[in-house]
């Protein structure tokens, strides 16, 4: 049966070893952590819809919010997640300028989105919102933190794959690693639809009265 | 290595490598096209935002809307729609598990009541 781990040799065929599933077990794993990813999140969207409409002192979500800036974000993310699939597409057509290319904007893109994100919660902070400030500022920050942290990590493997490709370490079919990044990038998107919605457009409850 | 088992391995090996290399993934076209109906979709969603209505009608709009961007972005972008099925199993395992245990969580503690 070792033999069947054995990858075989040359050409792109040495990124894709024979498996006992007949499937990508790289793939297989990134699904995998995708499926526990989705845990993660689960529990950060639960802890902020658990604790909406809780906070006894402000800022509360309407005085802090500004839903045109994020809605811009969200475009922006998602147009990312586009470019995504036309570098891979490039990639898979054997096209090597276009696929640097595609993934270059994807990660300026990326770049564009975390950098909304830091001055979204430079203007929060600047207004009194601080991580302990209440249990929105606690929730929020954490949930949106985890996510710009995701986000980040997958542009550094966007800039990561392009440095490759100039430096010849990709193989010869660079659509398989390009393809594993993508998935990522695009959980990372979806994560975000999630977000959006729950946390920017769902309006949140009247503040609970003192003592009440 | 026998060599009935030897030609089962290699079988399986180019179903790996075939997997990989689909060719029955979409078009840029056609990628460019969903990425425009995900646009339209979040643009009515941050039109319903702004619609005034009460939130027993916009919050299950929003969720629908949300839902529909998802599977789009996961059956297009990330190919369930196209890759095998086993990839989707794992998945909707995970995505599945978590929002039930969410779920519990949520309806135990009354959220939905408040």
């Amino acid at each position: 049966m070792a033999d069947v781990a054995v990858a075989r040799g040359g050409g792109h065929a040495a990124d894709h070893p024979e498996t006992t599933t007949g499937l990508p077990h790289t793939k297989l794993a990134m699904w995998l952590f995708l499926a526990s990813e989705c845990l993660l999140f689960g529990a950060l969207i639960t802890t902020y819809v658990l604790y909406r409409g809780r906070s006894l002192e402000g800022p509360f979500p309407h005085d802090v919010f500004d839903i045109p800036y994020t809605s811009v974000s969200s475009f922006v993310l998602l147009f990312s997640s586009v470019t995504m699939v036309l570098a891979l597409a490039a990639a898979q057509r054997g096209d090597p300028g276009r696929t640097r290319l595609w993934l270059l904007a994807t990660a300026f893109l990326g770049m564009t989105f975390v950098g909304g994100q830091v001055y979204e919660f430079t203007t929060f902070y600047n207004e009194g919102l601080h991580l302990s400030t209440n249990l929105f500022s606690t929730t929020f920050f954490v949930l949106t933190g985890f996510h710009g942290v995701h986000v980040t990590v997958g542009i550094l493997m966007l800039l990561s794959l392009v440095g490759m490709s100039f430096t010849d370490r990709l193989p010869e079919d660079p659509s398989f690693p390009i393809e594993m990044v993508g998935l990522y990038w695009h959980f990372v998107d979806i994560v975000w639809i999630v977000i959006f919605t729950v946390v920017y457009l769902i309006p949140t409850p009247s503040p609970a009265p003192p003592g009440g | 290595m026998a060599v009935g088992e030897e030609r089962a391995v290699e079988a399986q090996g180019d179903r790996a490598e075939a997997e990989s290399h689909r060719s029955g993934h979409p078009s840029p076209k056609e990628y460019v096209r969903i990425g425009v109906i995900l646009a339209v979709l979040t643009g009515l969603e941050i039109s319903a935002s702004y619609s005034g209505v009460s939130g027993s009608i916009l919050i299950p709009t929003l969720f629908v809307l949300a839902l529909v961007k998802f599977a789009l972005v996961v059956l297009w972008f990330m190919h369930l729609k196209f890759d095998d099925r086993r990839y989707a199993r794992f998945f909707v395992t995970g995505l599945s598990g978590a929002i039930a245990l969410y779920l519990i969580v949520l309806i135990s503690l009354r959220v939905f009541l408040r």
